[in-house]
């Protein structure tokens, strides 16, 4: 079916092709098949849809089905957008599917029940997606076609523009003006390191060989963060045509890989369908649309080792090795895989490359702060009423993602701190809520921008708990090769495991600060590197919760087990939810009105009752208070 | 934990992974890849496969048992029917999924990283898979059970034969 | 030639020569684990830091072992800042390796005479400095012994721990561990080579003159098998009973 484009002019004739196809009074249906949605049930309602279209008899001309890739609001899905009206319906069941089909598809009702409401004002609904708080802050460059097109069909990108960069670049732009422009633009690495991408392709350029490689980087290990799986996912070809510039620009490059964590079965699979896609089209493989340049893209397949994120481990794993850095004296965009010149880019990184040719430097410069250009998409996680994916200018505040977009924390609870970086980054109190995002800002508080990550913490998040929490996660991850990683993230963990269950003294909160100290600066990489980050950045803001923990032997969180115990409070009025929580039967029903009973030998402290209690009737006490 | 298991033979190990070698076109470089495939022939690791993987690629098998246990994908013993992956990510760490591991463990009888002794469960643990939005929860046999509570989780085993 | 002042004192140097090449040639000591010249420096005990400041004002911490030198760079090797990490090292090894009398030694000269940290492990040498590996890999060419699994659970095993196939049983590792955390006996007919986690016994074979038992039988067959001139004949005598 597919004939090859032979050359670059082709390409706007077969976009005019594939628009004059469609009909343009046609609905759309599109179902968001993101993994969080598809872990929700949402390819149980395309079957739906496609059951009921049949079933009602809407022919193809009346509405189309499409399975788009991640919208971005993962709380409140299996999301549904019908277009070009762009009604959104949330959280739709297999049984809202009919009526879906009977009342809006055919009889073009809005069905008030599916719509979203902000919380706290049941009866204002939104109508359409731009309604809604959680995208109204939001600035989609990267995202802006996931929740329009198919990342299974190359026809649905090519109609919306795309590869229409790629055209511009070939026809248009020598290498070297390639790069300048992606200096200009002001493009930092989303990765997390945020070196300018520029630069980087620069120094490939300017290294000696004649066979240079671009990796682009899918293994996002950062737990807490799942953008470029739903970029990957949800617009593959977009990432594919970033490295097919990235390619042309650096020169000498005739394969690529991509390298994909395993557990991203869809990412996977739309990467290898889009790999195949350019191929037959003409847009990947030898003689790209008849101009002389080659390239071919691979997949390799991560095998689940976080240390993988630093360049020389991750190019050690595509060579079949260990994932195990080395020294990066000479850098990787002068000798990397196999020892060539190897430019490596993040997947979010590359996917702005098309956007910058496609809409001009001067527009991508004019979003952003002046050391930090464009957006940056943030996976906003934890205690925060709407979960998912958000794309925003950098410089906006965190106070605005969270509180605006995100609609703050749920269930009444106290903001106390969030995560930006993942496990190299660090933990920022309410004072910092007003600070810019953008790399350079969040560095210069103790924390970092990292792959974005963005984890809302309140009251019930013990600090030194969370420090812990990275610290295992880190010693699990790291490769175990120099000394102050391996070693002394053990160490680091040995003393914060003592302070949580209260057997440590105050002068180990000076030995954690040195040996913090040792580690950043003794490591061989960036893992170890940075690994102290977590627990530097939340002595630096919480050090009275380190303090309590080592001299009232008390976690204000009550989440460390060993130093406390629940107490209920006399204002307790027997509402039975904490009764309901308890998987111990610890609590016994004392009728309405009365307070609870809590059986103290029966209790295991898991906090159960703590999170569903919005009356403050229950009390965190140090087991060591006897009163 | 895992029972003693019994050496396979070579014949049936080579007829599962030849292919996989022939798929890849006995690149050593693609050897990570090699041994996911592997894996999901065999549900885990035999030391025979790797065996056979070493010899038929012409590398050291030090290097291909480095890689075995270095990648947390790979398991060099059988694996239970159901595979439990508790999700470990940060958003699930800080919505409870400690207590949901925990519950996990002593209902089964078993620590994360361990099969039972019926080879009916293995119980892993996993950092983020991305559906932050449904923590805590845990990728049961690759399906996603989201929102889980300390409560939900027996009823979750009672469902599996 | 280029110039590199190391400690206040100009010194020339090869370029791309190691920062720990010119100041050992220059008889200026900086502790190491994990070097050795005969193999690829691989940079993981870190015990060799110095502090750099390169011509273009970069400054940071390096390996001595794999730092390439520039004309211009300045090198201290003994400051607060290197000292600092040498001594946090060499407390963190001291808790790895509370049984080697090396590592004791090295941290003794920092000053350094116990570890606050936690001992995991009684009896333990094994600092994962990957000499052996790296020795059996890059000068015997055998790649008997890898370092496996991964993080604090690393360690240097044979494939299972029991599949001894592609050792020869020349005991090269032994010789270069630098803390004897991997030991060889040779006794009635056995050599035995102990590793942290694993053993391997090897036959040995007997000199016809002296009947000293001289060289392991799995040897000899590598030798053969790599040398078509060698005949079995050729090791019936041991090197010093050859006339």
């Amino acid at each position: 079916m597919i004939t090859r484009l032979n050359a670059t002019q082709e390409l706007e004739g077969l976009r005019q092709q594939i628009l004059a196809s469609r009909n343009q009074d046609t609905l759309r249906i599109t179902v968001c098949c993101g993994t969080g949605c598809i872990a929700q049930g949402a390819k149980k309602v395309v079957e739906a849809f496609k059951r009921e279209l049949s079933a009602q008899n809407v022919n193809a001309e009346v509405a189309e089905l499409k399975e788009t890739g991640c919208h971005g609001f993962c709380e409140q899905g299996p999301i549904v957008v019908i277009r070009p009206q762009d009604i959104f319906y949330k959280k739709v069941q297999v049984e809202d599917v009919p009526k879906i089909v009977a009342r809006t598809i055919i009889n073009g009702e809005v069905m008030e029940r599916l719509l979203y409401s902000v919380p706290g004002n049941k009866k204002e609904k939104c109508t359409q997606e731009s309604q809604i708080p959680f995208y109204a802050k939001q600035e989609r460059v990267v995202f802006k076609n996931n929740a329009y097109i198919d990342p299974t069909s190359i026809e649905d990108y090519i109609a919306v523009g795309g590869y229409a960069s790629l055209v511009k670049v070939l026809t248009t732009l020598q290498s070297q003006q390639v790069i300048d422009t992606i200096i200009d633009s002001g493009l930092r690495g989303r990765g997390g390191g945020g070196f300018p991408t520029g630069w980087k392709w620069q120094s490939s350029k300017d290294a000696a060989g004649d066979i240079k490689f671009v990796v682009c980087n899918c293994d996002e290990g950062d737990p807490g963060a799942f953008m470029d799986r739903s970029i990957m996912e949800g617009n593959p070809h977009l990432v594919l045509e970033g490295m097919l510039i990235a390619a042309y620009a650096v020169g000498n490059v005739s394969e690529a890989y991509i390298y994909i964590r395993n557990e991203y079965p869809y990412a996977l699979k739309h990467a290898y369908k889009a790999i195949e896609d350019a191929k037959a089209y003409g847009l990947l493989g030898d003689n790209i649309l008849s101009t002389g340049f080659n390239l071919d893209i691979k997949i390799c397949r991560g095998g689940g080792a976080f240390v993988c994120g630093e360049s020389t481990a991750l190019m050690a794993s595509i060579e079949g090795k260990v994932g195990e850095p080395r020294a990066k004296y000479v850098h990787t965009s002068e000798k990397g895989l196999w020892g060539r010149p190897t430019v490596l880019n993040n997947v979010e990184t590359l996917a702005n490359v098309p956007v910058i040719f496609e809409k001009g430097v001067e527009w991508y410069k004019s979003i952003g702060t002046e050391g930090s250009k464009g957006t940056k998409v943030f996976a906003l996680v934890g205690k925060v009423n709407n979960t998912g994916l958000v794309e925003v200018p950098m410089g906006i505040s965190l106070r605005e993602v969270i509180m605006d977009i995100g609609g703050g924390v749920p269930n009444k609870k106290q903001f106390k701190a969030v995560q930006t970086g993942g496990p190299s980054g660090g933990c920022l109190p309410e004072s910092k809520l007003d600070l810019a995002v953008d790399f350079d800002e969040l560095t210069k508080n103790g924390s970092m921008m990292g792959s974005g990550a963005m984890v809302v913490m309140d009251e019930r998040n013990c600090m030194v708990d969370t420090a812990r929490y990275f610290i295992e996660f880190l010693e699990e991850e790291s490769c175990g090769k120099c000394t102050p990683c391996r070693e002394g993230l053990r160490a680091i963990r040995n003393i914060l495991m003592d302070i949580c269950s209260g057997k440590a003294e105050l002068e180990d909160i000076d030995r954690l600060e040195k040996l913090c100290l040792a580690v950043t600066e003794g490591s061989l990489c960036q893992l170890g590197g940075t690994a102290a980050n977590p627990v530097l950045s939340s002595l630096k803001y919480f050090r009275s919760e380190y303090e309590e923990h080592i001299t009232n032997k008390y976690c204000r969180a009550g989440v460390c087990k060993d130093l406390i115990a629940f107490y209920i409070k006399d204002n307790c009025p027997g509402c039975v939810l904490c009764y309901k929580a308890c998987p111990t039967w610890a609590i016994i029903y004392n009728g309405k009105g009365v307070p609870v009973t809590l059986i103290q030998d029966k209790c295991t402290k898991c906090g159960a009752c703590l999170d569903v209690c919005n009356l403050d009737a229950l009390e965190v006490r140090s087991v060591y208070d006897n009163r | 934990m895992s029972k003693q298991v019994e050496a396979l033979d070579m014949q049936e190990v080579l007829a599962k992974v030849n292919p996989v070698l022939e798929k890849h076109g006995y690149d050593d470089g693609m050897l990570v890849g090699i041994l996911q495939d592997v894996q999901a022939q065999f549900n885990y690791l035999p030391r025979e496969a790797l065996i056979a993987v070493a010899q038929r690629l012409g590398i050291a098998l030090s290097r291909v048992f480095s890689v075995a246990t270095f990648f947390k994908a790979f398991s060099l013993t059988p694996r239970g029917r159901h595979q439990l992956q508790v999700c470990m990510g940060t958003a699930c760490h800080v919505r409870g999924a400690a207590r949901i591991l925990e519950k996990f463990e002593t209902q089964i009888g078993i620590k994360a990283g361990q099969t039972s002794e019926d080879m009916k469960y293995t119980l892993e643990t996993v950092g983020c898979v991305g559906a932050c939005a449904l923590g805590p929860l845990v990728v049961l046999d690759n399906e996603f059970e989201g929102h889980l509570t300390v409560d939900k989780i027996e009823p979750i085993l009672e469902r599996l034969d | 030639m280029i110039t590199v002042n190391i400690n206040g004192k100009d010194y020339s140097a090869e370029k791309d020569e190691t920062v720990l090449a010119v100041a050992k040639r220059n008889f200026i000591y900086i502790p190491t684990f994990c070097h050795n010249e005969a193999v690829a420096d691989y940079g993981s005990c870190r015990i060799c830091m110095v502090e750099i400041w390169t011509k273009k004002g970069k400054n940071k911490l390096v390996t001595a072992c794999l730092f390439p030198v520039e004309d211009g760079l300045k090198v201290e090797t003994n400051n607060e800042r290197v000292l600092f990490i040498r001594k946090n090292i060499a407390e963190l090894l001291l808790a790895k390796c509370p049984a080697s009398a090396e590592v004791a030694e090295i941290a003794a000269q920092l000053g350094v005479y116990e570890t606050k940290y936690r001992i995991e492990k009684d009896g333990n040498k094994c600092i994962l400095c990957a000499l052996c590996t790296r020795v059996c890999d890059e000068v015997v060419g055998r790649k008997a012994i890898s370092l496996v699994n991964r993080g604090i659970n690393r360690e240097v095993a044979i494939p299972f721990y029991d599949n001894a196939a592609a050792c020869i049983a020349c005991g090269s590792c032994v010789y270069i561990c630098p803390t004897n955390a991997i030991t060889m006996t040779d006794k009635d007919g056995i050599r035995t080579i102990t590793m942290p986690n694993c053993e391997m016994k090897f036959a040995l074979r007997k000199c016809n003159s002296c009947g000293r038992e001289w060289i392991p039988e799995k040897q000899v067959k590598y030798f053969l098998s790599s040398a078509p001139g060698l005949t079995i004949e050729e090791f019936d005598l041991c090197q010093s009973c050859r006339k």
